[in-house]
């Protein structure tokens, strides 16, 4: 697409020393928290830009990123439920770098194209709040907050959102197990809501795995040209 | 003297005209709002996160209950994230039944949207009319995929299958005639392509009906005009997408400046505001019923002519058929493998969005390069709109607050996850 040839070629041109990434047509630039706001101001108010919208704010956890629970290679005598490996993943990928990310969507719908900013972040989770500079991103950095545990400096009203009054942990994190950790009931003799520590047994139904694929064996390269 | 306190107010979150659950706090100075702070998430059932623990196509069901009036967007939004993923692009014919559906939800959520609307405000007659209408749309879903709401109709390669050649039938019982059967059935005996082309030959003069109702009612603009104005600029700047950002002035469709499926080859018009407030949200919506109608004639037109594979016969990513399964040891393999470990998609993120009937609903999807998504996020319209419900009350009365909550067409399903 050539409107987006002309979105990097101005990136790089505004941007020399920022990573820029294309992949599947989307144009993803690596950030640091410290370079964000100088560089979201640009993209906002610079005409070659335009990003009047800011789409989406989210949290991403990659502890789990490429371990696989399923051991594809070989065959097991045993059923899914009994051999996923859930304690001991196989590590395919082996990816280096900090564990958590926050992801911005943006679109300019002057000239019609989109952008992601990507920022990695490890320990403190900080990022300075964009809500000065996008007033839609304060409900998408509430959620991030309250789901991920990252902190958005200078944010008007860092309250939790989604989750329940009182809640503890942050849910989305991959180490934050799906059933959670309490239950809620009404009890009728002493008449009121309790919290119960959950008894659900965490089980895996389909194992996450991840093959050689042999029919993308070409994809970085067709990544690359597309 | 003693301190003056602004009163605040508790809004829900089982009040009817909070649209599902929301809760509002609302602080008043006197019957004037001075800050609408709303408390969501009482629907949270992370869905993103159930996403991550269930192979791709077991979540496409989770998909239609996040907004539950508009279901098959949200599977749209949701399959095409993969298909980007996996580089697959569906046979035309299931692209065009796609878009039919689509605008067919976009009609089903409008009615429903213009039903709750009226009711919210005052108007009962027009939700029992929306009805009407909606129930013949929803025996098109469960033509097409046996249920009426929750369809599950999409897959990442096509749709589930063809169209059916036949309507379901009503039947004579102790409660309905055998004359009222006929009537009732008068439209359902040819296809289901007939059984819609009926519907929007006559659509038109339903939408009649509506506007007679309430397009000059005098009631009705006094409660919509000049309520909840929101600028273009502030509009943007608010996240606001679809017929909230085109009730504003915008003139942004998804549909026309991102073209997805085959909108690219279908004639329609995009309506658009001037004021931006309540009224012109409602004069918006309306049209694109209108519009959405033509569309589906037009789907009609061109399903007819051409029929066709609805699905991809890459067995990697798509089933085989049953007949298939039954002669071929690879067919058999494939299946086994499919319905049991899924497939695996390539190492990468995309963002997918789609003009939903409130906004953009887009899917951000990174795979690690397994049988399950990574990380999905969804990116609800509804949410960015009720984050500006605070600054589009303040100064408004507590009756104008239901007004504006329920022109944003809020569903609370998409909003909490």
């Amino acid at each position: 697409m050539s409107t987006v040839s002309l979105l990097i070629e101005r990136l790089q041109k505004h941007f020399p020393e920022q990573q820029i990434e294309i992949s599947f047509g989307e144009v993803t630039l690596t950030l640091t928290p410290q370079t964000l706001k100088s560089i979201a101001n640009t993209l906002h108010t610079h005409p070659d830009f335009a990003f009047e919208a800011l789409q989406d704010v989210c949290g991403v956890d990659y502890l789990d990123y490429g371990l696989s629970e399923w051991i594809a290679e070989k065959a097991t005598g045993k059923g899914f439920e009994r051999a996923a490996l859930r304690d001991k993943k196989i590590n395919i990928l082996e990816r280096q770098g900090p564990r958590f990310a926050v992801v911005y969507h943006l679109l300019s719908l002057t000239h019609n194209w989109r952008l992601r900013i990507m920022i990695l972040l490890d320990e403190p989770l900080m990022v300075p709040s964009v809500v000065d500079i996008w007033p839609s991103a304060n409900w998408f950095e509430r959620e991030a907050f309250d789901l991920f545990g990252i902190l958005f400096e200078d944010h008007p009203d860092l309250r939790r959102i989604l989750t329940d009054y009182g809640f503890i942990g942050h849910p989305f994190r991959k180490d934050f197990p799906l059933s959670g950790y309490v239950e809620v009931r009404y009890d009728a003799t002493s008449g009121k809501v309790v919290y119960d520590p959950v008894d659900i047994v965490p089980r895996t139904l389909v194992p996450k795995m991840i093959r050689r694929d042999q029919r993308y064996a070409d994809d970085d390269s067709a990544r690359g040209a597309s | 003297m003693p301190d003056l306190r602004n009163y605040t107010l508790n809004f829900g979150p089982q009040h009817p005209a909070a649209h599902g659950v929301l809760r509002l706090v609302l602080e008043m100075d006197g019957e004037v709002i001075v800050r609408a702070d709303p408390h969501v998430g009482l629907l949270h059932r992370a869905t993103e996160k159930l996403a991550e623990t269930k192979p791709f196509n077991q979540s496409i069901g989770y998909m239609d209950r996040l907004d539950y009036v508009s279901m098959m967007c949200n599977e749209h939004g949701y399959v095409l994230a993969i298909e980007k993923l996996l580089g697959v692009t569906p046979p035309v014919r299931a692209q065009y039944i796609r878009v039919m559906f689509d605008e067919i939800t976009r009609i089903l959520n409008h009615l429903l949207w213009l039903g709750a609307h009226a009711l919210d405000i005052g108007a009962m007659t027009v939700f029992l009319y929306a009805f009407r209408e909606r129930e013949m749309l929803m025996d098109c879903y469960e033509a097409v995929s046996g249920a009426r709401l929750h369809a599950t109709y999409y897959r990442p390669g096509g749709v589930y299958r063809d169209l059916p050649d036949s309507m379901p039938q009503y039947q004579a019982s102790p409660w309905r005639s055998a004359a009222d059967v006929a009537k009732q059935n008068a439209d359902r005996q040819g296809s289901l392509l007939d059984f819609i082309e009926a519907f929007t030959d006559t659509f038109p003069q339903k939408v009649d009906e509506y506007e007679t109702l309430l397009t000059d009612n005098r009631i009705w603009k006094q409660r919509t005009v000049d309520i909840g104005i929101v600028s273009p600029e502030r509009a943007k700047a608010l996240g606001f997408s679809g017929p909230m950002l085109r009730g504003s002035g915008v003139l942004w469709d998804l549909r026309k400046h991102q073209p997805y499926e085959v909108y690219d080859k279908l004639d329609f018009d995009i309506p658009l505001g001037k004021n931006g407030d309540c009224y012109d949200r409602y004069l918006v919506r309306v049209e694109e019923m209108r519009q959405s109608n033509r569309i589906v004639k037009q789907c009609i037109d061109w399903l007819r002519k051409h029929p066709g594979e609805v699905m991809l016969s890459q067995h990697k990513i798509t089933p085989p058929t049953r007949a298939e399964m039954k002669g071929d040891m690879e067919s058999l393999i494939h299946h086994f493998k499919l319905f049991t470990e899924g497939y695996t998609v390539p190492v990468g993120q995309v963002y997918a969005a789609v003009e939903h009937p409130k906004g953009e609903f887009g899917v951000y999807l990174i795979s690690d390069g397994a049988n399950k998504p990574y990380r999905l996020k969804i990116r609800p319209p509804g949410f960015s709109h009720l984050a500006a419900l605070d600054e589009m009350c303040r100064g408004h009365m507590l009756a104008d607050v239901v007004a504006i909550l329920s022109s944003q067409d809020i569903v609370f399903g998409e909003i909490d996850r």
